[in-house]
């Protein structure tokens, strides 16, 4: 028995009750997770509790309330700081999600360190969030933008092919840890230490990973990290960055205003130091206090038996729909993360989404945000199926029912 | 099976779908435009010939889902022999259709439409080559999208 089926995995979906509903007259399947996962109770009520109870501005009042406040957000700081094992909780900055920590690094960092002439190395499975905000440096500064290329449908990055991409113009290496369009995991280790031995500054979006497996920065041996709360059981509109504080020290500010300064003039203003520095006007409160409730729970699972059964759940729902007549499977064959991207027959993922709706299933149908890759493969859009921990072998068998029925509906 | 999206995917919808009309490049033509749905990334080319006023001939190419392929398909046999004014208020008439469900005038076989307006996502892909109609048209060079089409 793997120590993952020791885990009650139906117990826990009480605790979401929002999985406990009719769709179009039909059990609901939420088979969105890569977009965004449920949330449950406990987060929830960790939010009620705040607004009910501790509600105050931080770092700025001396009432009882404020330091209530305050006190739960740097809680949360240093919860998340545990949570991948970062050297300090002064490495944490608290964002919107990936998308603002990238933003973030490619302003502040971006335009302290980028040349003209320079290279940002990203890949060909990037979400659109790990590309913009790079091409819009690349504008400001004249630098370059290369792209290390994935290996057909299976969709693994060409690691033979590295080492003559990790040139000397190099300056930053930022790539996704588990892509939301593919399920390939990319081998993280290797690839900052390669990245690393040539010293290039590296950079991992960890926004399809932290909720799903054990994350230790220091392991990895990135620079920065980016996180996004939404999709690991926490509220929208919270996320973090990760920076090694050598470099954050280094960082101009990020955005302007209170909070981020430690002496202000009509002319000139000094900025404290990492992490206020790059957090200017008042935060999200309640989303770090609601994102430390999340990081509870699903340490209160492990990780590591989250990161087991989505890989069960992935390779089951892989073997499970290559069962059906014209199916293309995009993304690794093995080893892939808790989600499946496909297209059946010449369905339009938009009509497979739509059906699948009407049977209660969530699927997300489109180009998840991977345009590029998307042309790359050849394709406009996909069908994706994504699971997060609270989802069953079961709707696995009833998407594949379902599956079957659309391809009749559409007569092939 | 689908009963309930049999108002969306009305017969007529699927047969024009899977055996799209008039699909090819009308080369030369008279005007053309391209028309994107961002949300999807389906993109489409339609192109007309115009005698004078009239719409001699129209035709497109792309890819895109079921709905805005139909619709791409059926409005090329709808504006032939239009000008360039009944077109215009045919678009105004598949407007009012795919987002209201019944329109003040007669659609003819576009009435297949109707039951767009109960799935609002797919407005978008219902009006699309309408759009792009619009556009050809107007003379615009520019590529139209759906981005500002409300639902
Ligand atoms: C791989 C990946 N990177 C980045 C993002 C952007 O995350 P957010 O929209 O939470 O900023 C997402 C999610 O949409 C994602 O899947």
């Amino acid at each position: 028995m793997n120590d993952s089926q020791k885990v009650d995995w139906s117990a826990l979906r009480k605790d979401f009750p929002i999985l406990n509903q009719q769709v179009h007259g039909q059990p609901l399947v939420y088979f969105d997770n890569a977009a965004t996962s449920q949330k449950p109770r406990q987060v929830v009520q960790a939010l009620v509790n705040y607004y009910e109870r501790d509600n105050a501005n931080v770092h700025r009042g001396l009432h009882e309330l404020s330091n209530r406040a305050t006190k739960a957000f740097e809680a949360a700081r240093e919860r998340a700081a545990k949570f991948i094992n970062a050297r300090q909780s002064d490495e944490i900055i608290w964002t919107r999600g990936t998308t603002e920590a990238i933003n973030l690094v490619a302003t502040a960092w971006g335009t302290k360190f980028i040349k003209a002439g320079d290279v940002i190395l990203l890949t060909e499975m990037e979400h659109h969030s790990n590309i913009v905000p790079w091409q819009l440096l690349a504008q400001r500064t004249g630098a370059k933008l290369a792209f290390l290329p994935i290996i057909g449908d299976i969709g693994l990055l060409d690691l033979a092919r590295l080492d003559e991409f990790l040139t000397d113009r190099v300056k930053l290496l930022s790539f996704v840890h588990i892509s939301n369009a593919l399920g390939t995991i990319n081998p993280v280790v290797e690839l900052c230490e390669r990245a690393r031995r040539k010293g290039i500054t590296t950079f991992v979006d960890a926004a399809q990973s932290a909720g799903h497996r054990p994350l230790d920065v220091q392991e990895i041996g990135c620079d920065f990290l980016a996180v996004s709360g939404h999709k690991m059981c926490g509220p929208t509109g919270i996320g973090f960055l990760y920076g090694r504080m050598e470099l954050l020290e280094q960082m101009p500010p990020y955005h302007g205003g209170g909070e981020m300064i430690l002496t202000a003039d009509y002319h000139k203003s000094t900025y404290k130091v990492p992490p206020h520095r790059f957090e200017a006007g008042t935060p999200d409160i309640s989303g770090p206090i609601g994102l430390h409730a999340a990081m509870d729970y699903l340490d209160a699972i492990g990780r590591d038996m989250i990161s087991e059964h989505d890989q069960q759940l992935g390779a089951y729902a892989y073997e499970k729909l290559m069962g059906l007549d014209k199916i293309r499977i995009f993304g690794p064959h093995v080893g892939r993360a808790g989600l499946v991207s496909f297209l059946l027959n010449d369905i339009h993922a938009h009509d497979v989404t739509e059906l699948a709706n009407q049977k209660g299933i969530a699927l997300r149908g489109g180009h998840h945000c991977t345009q590029p890759l998307m042309r790359k493969l050849g394709v406009e859009s996909t069908s994706r199926a994504s699971f997060y921990f609270y989802n069953t072998t079961a709707e696995i068998d009833r998407l594949f029912d379902v599956l079957k029925e659309i391809q009749k509906f559409f007569g092939s | 099976m689908f009963d309930d999206v049999a108002d969306l995917y009305q017969q007529v919808i699927l047969d024009h779908c899977k055996h799209p009309r008039n699909f090819r490049e009308l080369t030369p033509c008279t005007c053309s435009a391209q028309g994107r749905n961002p949300l999807c990334g389906d993109q489409l080319k339609l192109f007309l010939n115009l005698d004078g006023d009239k719409i001699t001939e129209a035709a497109f190419v792309g890819s895109g889902c079921c709905i805005s392929k139909a619709s791409a398909s059926l409005l090329t046999d709808a504006v032939k022999g239009k000008t360039r004014n009944e077109a215009g208020a045919m678009f105004e008439l598949v407007r009012e259709l795919v987002t209201k469900g019944k329109a003040e005038g007669d659609v003819g076989k576009l009435a297949v439409f109707a039951g767009v307006h109960k799935f609002p996502a797919r407005v978008k892909c219902a009006i699309l080559s309408w759009h792009a109609l619009m556009a050809a048209l107007k003379g615009e060079g520019q590529p139209v999208s759906t981005e500002n089409e409300h639902n």
